[in-house]
């Protein structure tokens, strides 16, 4: 008896342990490598790929076919339609083509009808009108004012939409999930961290890395400059949040951390890839998306559109890079559809706004690193 | 000198693997026999290159001194001598100085007439480091993934290649490994703790003996792993976390390229709850 129970229980155990063994090792890959060297030999600063992901990863981020140029002579769009707010200097040939274009970025599927009455295309009645007419002057934005992040290369409604009529890779505050009675936030959830959360790739860190650093501007430089503990007050928990926007921004550009880091020192500029300066503008930029254009339409939006506590979906580096280096792989778009490069409104203020470099060496060294570098 | 009682036994011919009675002689104490010449052969020569490549560095700080794989354009191939060629060569004489070492262990274990479980253990030891500088990097695709050899510039490399993996603590045999570590050393403190107790009794008493031990352990934790296991034990654990240790760095590059804590997908993803 007692040994026919040793026995079952014997074949249970070897059963389970196969199968948990079987699932453990099809998880890993075969090796089949591309590594890109980002440092002097022997530093290990290097970004690794797995060939068949790089190129499922190929063929998802290409850039589709652009329509011929429409001539800039005739008369204009603001001329001739009513109700065009933004871009009424067009000529009504551009203007055709953009709209068509944006319809294949965005809505293919739902067509014109997706932002437009097809009664009377001038009319604002529908919310999809006023969102895009508010992402059209943010691509601009954009171009114009961000290029220490987004360069010459620069962005279109393709870049984020990719042909679906809410791109793929935006957020919402979180605020954990509920307990099964659902009123109370669970006891697991009360630190915001330990689950496994899509946005920190699975790590146990903060689940929600979005809402303090790339909706408010909380610092995110927790290291201290000192080598015994002394005058750094941040704490474990706000490094462990940084730990997770670092891990969300190494997914989403589909990179590690010495990407821009060398881990023995994070926070040194002097020792940091060029791609560090970029990301740097990169946070500014999706704080002041967030901020001026994206809350903005708080009113706009339907209930449907928004997140559990009723806020404005937002946007992240995710939203554009969508697991590559360079959003597209660095293809620009925006030379085709230069309407979408005008100047914005907010000029270059950002850049003397919000950061006080650690010294004037770092200063000095973060101009140094400031150039284009690929 | 005068011989510890067990020389006697130590020092006789034979048992040698190769080169048969030619360099079986001892100088002084010491044991030289064919690998005790090719140790010093390859100590001798890898060191040399060391300190040529500490030259060539130009930086005589100790923590400093840093002679750094080839770039990864260079692949499995050799590269020039002042651009990892170098630590290519003192690579071969490491690999040649470890494993000349341990045969000379064989050789003096097979003298003794006793199991291999020295060379055995020092064979873990040396696979941990081929892992890094042959293994991986050959199933990489390129030396330049090798560690440098310096104080500091290795631990550069052992933190960045942590950081390619986002968060190394997610990885699970890494987690075998450190497992491991802690074990060996909380049983060695234990164990140390025994022995010098036993061997230390209050002035007037006798020296504990193993019985005593054994006792001791009984009841506190309700067994005793005896004097010959603890032994047995402390091997398995020790080689336990060395031999981890080589297959969580193998697996990281050349079986995995993203961050670790995404590699437990399989259990997010077990049909129970998913």
């Amino acid at each position: 008896m007692i040994s026919g129970v040793k026995l079952g229980l014997g074949l249970v155990g070897a059963v389970g342990a196969t199968l948990l063994g079987i699932a453990m090792l099809s998880q890993f890959q075969a090796p089949s490598l591309e590594i890109v060297q980002r440092g002097y030999r022997g530093t290990a600063m290097q970004v690794n790929y797995n060939e068949k992901q790089l190129a499922s990863y190929l063929a998802e981020n290409k850039v589709p076919a652009s329509l011929p140029q429409a001539p800039a002579a005739g008369p204009k769009a603001g001329a001739v339609y009513k109700n065009v707010q933004v871009l009424g200097d067009l000529s009504v040939g551009q203007f055709t083509r953009l709209m068509v274009s944006i319809t294949s970025w965005v809505s293919p599927k739902q067509g014109c009808a997706y932002c437009h009455n097809t009664a009377n295309m001038a009319e604002d009645s529908l919310y999809t009108k006023i969102v895009s007419r508010r992402m059209f002057q943010m691509t601009q934005h954009i171009n114009a004012d961000w290029q220490p992040h987004v360069q010459g290369t620069g962005v279109t409604c393709y870049t984020c939409h990719r042909g679906n009529p809410v791109p793929n890779n935006i957020w919402f505050n979180d605020p954990g999930p509920r307990s099964p009675s659902g009123g109370m936030i669970s006891a697991g959830a009360s630190t915001g961290q330990n689950l496994a959360a899509a946005s920190t790739r699975y790590a146990s860190l903060p689940y929600d890395p979005f809402t303090p650093f790339l909706e408010g501007d909380h610092s995110i430089r927790v290291q201290g400059d000192e080598a015994l503990p002394g005058s750094n007050r941040h704490s474990i928990k706000e490094a462990e949040w940084t730990f997770s926007l670092m891990n969300y921004f190494g997914n989403s550009l589909g990179v590690n951390c010495t990407y821009c880091h060398n881990s023995r020192a994070f926070s040194d500029w002097s020792q940091s890839t060029p791609a560090k300066v970029t990301a740097w503008h990169g946070i500014q930029m999706t704080r002041d998306l967030n901020g001026d254009y994206l809350k903005q339409l708080a009113n706009a939006w339907p209930v449907n559109r928004l997140g559990p506590t009723g806020d404005s979906p937002k946007l992240a580096c995710a939203t554009c890079h969508q697991g590559v280096y360079k959003p597209l792989y660095g293809v620009s778009m925006l030379k085709d559809f230069p309407e979408l490069a005008r100047p914005g409104a907010a000029g270059l203020a950002y850049l003397n706004a919000s950061w006080t470099p650690a010294s004037p060496m770092d200063q000095e060294k973060v101009g140094e690193q400031g150039k284009p570098s690929n | 000198m005068a011989m510890l009682t067990y020389e006697e036994k130590y020092r006789v011919r034979g048992g040698t693997l190769v080169g048969g009675d030619l360099f079986d002689f001892w100088l002084g104490p010491f044991y030289v026999g064919f690998f005790g010449v090719t140790t010093i052969f390859f100590s001798a020569l890898g060191t040399a290159l060391i300190l040529y490549g500490a030259a060539l560095g130009g930086d005589w700080n100790v923590w400093r001194i840093n002679i750094a794989p080839p770039d990864l354009s260079y692949g499995l191939g050799f590269a020039p001598l002042k651009e990892g060629g170098l630590w290519q060569v003192i690579t071969i004489c490491a690999i040649g100085a470890f494993v000349s070492w341990a045969l000379r262990q064989v050789e003096i274990t097979r003298k003794l007439g006793m199991g291999y479980h020295v060379p055995f253990a020092f064979g873990v030891a040396i696979f941990a480091y081929v892992s890094l500088v042959v293994i991986r990097p050959v199933l990489m695709g390129a030396w330049g993934h090798g560690f440098p050899y310096g104080i500091l510039s290795h631990l550069d490399w052992v933190s960045n290649t942590g950081y390619q993996y986002l968060h190394f603590h997610y990885n699970p045999a890494h987690m075998l490994a450190v497992t491991f570590f802690f074990t060996t050393t909380l049983s060695l403190s234990l164990h140390g703790a025994l022995v010098l107790s036993a061997a230390n009794p209050p002035k007037g008493q006798a020296v504990k003996t193993a019985e005593h031990e054994n006792t001791f352990f009984r009841d506190t934790i309700g067994w005793s792993i005896g004097t010959l296991g603890i032994h047995r034990l402390g091997l398995f654990l020790a080689l336990s976390a060395g031999f981890w240790s080589a297959v969580c760095i193998i697996i990281s590059g050349p079986f995995w390229t993203r961050g670790w804590p995404e590699w437990w997908g399989w259990w997010l993803n077990l049909p129970i709850w998913k």
